[in-house]
């Protein structure tokens, strides 16, 4: 018989096995995306305060997140805390909390920068307009920092998307997994299989990451 | 005279930290007055504008405005500050509004008047500054000297009793200054009450009623612009008045010879 890997993917539900995979990277991603933007917006503007404490406070737990590679915050939440307080975390509950706290770090950092670039006068010109701090914010601040944010949000959201594929090491089946076990099981009918597993998986992440990313883009240049 | 004073600031003093940088001044603005406030660099001009309207408070003195106290933070200052109509160096305009929106904002947001009354209004304000057709471009769209007549327009909408101006054309190119300045001359000659910052010299001797140079923290001199410029009284007015002119250097006369034999 022929090798033709290709062939893999049409067995018995091994490209369903494939999407569902692809599903649970999405799922853990997702949740962790629309936690992380509510939480980075607050963090963001906590970060803003004049505050010395808070000011500590933001900075150590954004550099905490920053240092700390995401695979060793999973194996921390997974293994660590499991472990030291008797929490059973589920692997997907461990993954959706890590990648929510490092979304929120990194989108308060965005939403940080967002509010600082609005130039001094712009708050000085509302005020001389007999504008409140409330009326400020809303009607002058606000606006400018959603076009700023709105492209940056949706990077976040993709490089979130993509570094899920970690969960994998905390014994997830996600989608690389999937394909993993694919090509393992057909090892011998088919040697070249994971050319075409892996192949079929960049293609997912390529749709499922490029519509977000081209409308960043899109974004980014109505609104320079 | 005593019921005409508009704007009346006294005993101001502005510390930032250590350095003072007003230090004790008292001056009053009558209604229709046109005050232009001269001085050197970093002697305190834009401090004296933005502690008039609340945006810095003084660390001592009293700023009235129609005999009621100017006091930075609190309710009172927003309503006040509708009175005040400022305008700044760099364009202020809001980015993300066209400039029909960033004239009415305030007007129907702050002072809660109908969208229509307040839009009718700034489009005959931009058709006086010539700027009608840019009522739905972005300030982006704009050069600096319709920016800052824009700003203009958008202080005027509010229908201040004073309006401050900070050295608005500072940042533009020479030939869009004297659009902006024509604004500014139109509206003195309206009878509005203004306090100007500027370095053009000309316009201000045009357009003040008084000058009032401003030195070391303190009021150096007070005059009529023609006896400032023709007949300062003080050395220091003296010497800044030199900085704007220029003498004819004479050139040396090899240099006239090689240059008529290239010729
Ligand atoms: N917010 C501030 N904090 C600290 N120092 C300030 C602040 N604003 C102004 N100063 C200082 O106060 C002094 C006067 O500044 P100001 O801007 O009022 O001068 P100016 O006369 O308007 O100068 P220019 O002609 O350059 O605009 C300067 O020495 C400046 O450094
Ligand atoms: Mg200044």
């Amino acid at each position: 018989m022929p090798d033709s890997g290709i062939n893999v993917l049409f067995l018995g539900k091994n490209f369903l096995r494939l999407l569902e995979g692809l599903w649970v990277t999405m799922r853990i991603s997702l949740i962790a995306v629309i936690l992380s933007i509510p939480l980075g917006i607050l963090f963001g503007m906590f970060m803003t305060l004049k505050n010395p404490i808070t000011r500590t406070l933001s900075r150590v737990y954004l550099e905490f997140i920053r240092i700390m590679p995401q695979l060793v915050l999973l194996f921390i939440a997974y293994f660590g805390v499991t472990r030291a307080f008797g929490w059973n975390l589920s692997a997907e509950l461990s993954a959706v909390l890590v990648f929510t706290l490092w979304g929120t770090a990194e989108m308060g950092d965005l939403v940080r920068g967002a509010l600082i670039s609005i130039p001094k006068h712009q708050y000085d010109s509302a005020a001389a307009l007999g504008m409140t701090k409330a009326q400020t914010f809303v009607f002058i601040i606000v606006p400018q920092t959603m076009r700023r944010l709105i492209p940056l949000t949706i990077n976040l959201t993709t490089r979130m998307i993509k570094t899920t594929s970690l969960v994998v090491l905390i014994g997830i089946t996600e989608v690389l997994k999937v394909g993993k076990q694919i090509i393992d099981a057909n090892r011998f009918d088919y040697p070249t299989a994971a050319l075409w597993v892996y192949g079929v998986i960049f293609a997912l992440y390529f749709l499922a990451c490029w519509p977000i990313s081209s409308l960043a883009k899109k974004l980014e240049q109505r609104w320079r | 005279m005593e019921e005409s004073i508009q704007l009346q600031v006294s005993g101001l003093k502005k510390k930032f930290g250590a350095e003072t940088v007003l230090n004790g001044i008292d001056l009053d603005v009558h209604k229709g007055e046109v005050v232009v406030v001269l001085g050197p660099s970093g002697c305190g001009k834009s401090t004296l504008l933005r502690c008039m309207n609340g945006l810095e408070a003084p660390t001592e003195g009293i700023i009235c405005l129609d005999g009621a106290a100017i006091t930075s933070g609190g309710k009172n200052i927003t309503k006040q500050r509708q009175k005040i109509g400022m305008v700044f160096q760099s364009y202020d305009l809001f980015p993300h509004k066209n400039i029909l929106d960033n004239i009415t904002l305030a007007p129907v947001k702050v002072q809660k008047r109908a969208k229509g009354e307040v839009e009718q209004q700034a489009e005959k304000l931009l058709k006086r500054v010539g700027l009608w057709e840019k009522r739905k471009a972005y300030p982006r769209e704009l050069s600096g000297g319709q920016k800052q007549r824009v700003a203009i327009v958008r202080a005027l909408c509010m229908n201040p009793e004073v309006m401050l101006f900070d050295e608005v054309t500072a940042a533009l190119d020479p030939e869009m200054v004297r659009e902006v300045l024509d604004v500014m001359l139109e509206l003195a000659g309206q009878g509005m009450t203004m306090v100007i910052v500027t370095h053009e010299m000309q316009f201000a001797r045009a357009i003040a009623d008084r000058i009032l140079f401003l030195d070391g923290g303190g009021i150096v001199e007070e005059a009529p612009p023609e006896q400032f410029f023709t007949n300062p009284k003080t050395q220091r007015a003296k010497d800044f008045l030199q900085t704007f002119t220029y003498e004819k250097r004479n050139k040396i006369p090899s240099e006239i010879e090689s240059f008529e034999r290239r010729n």
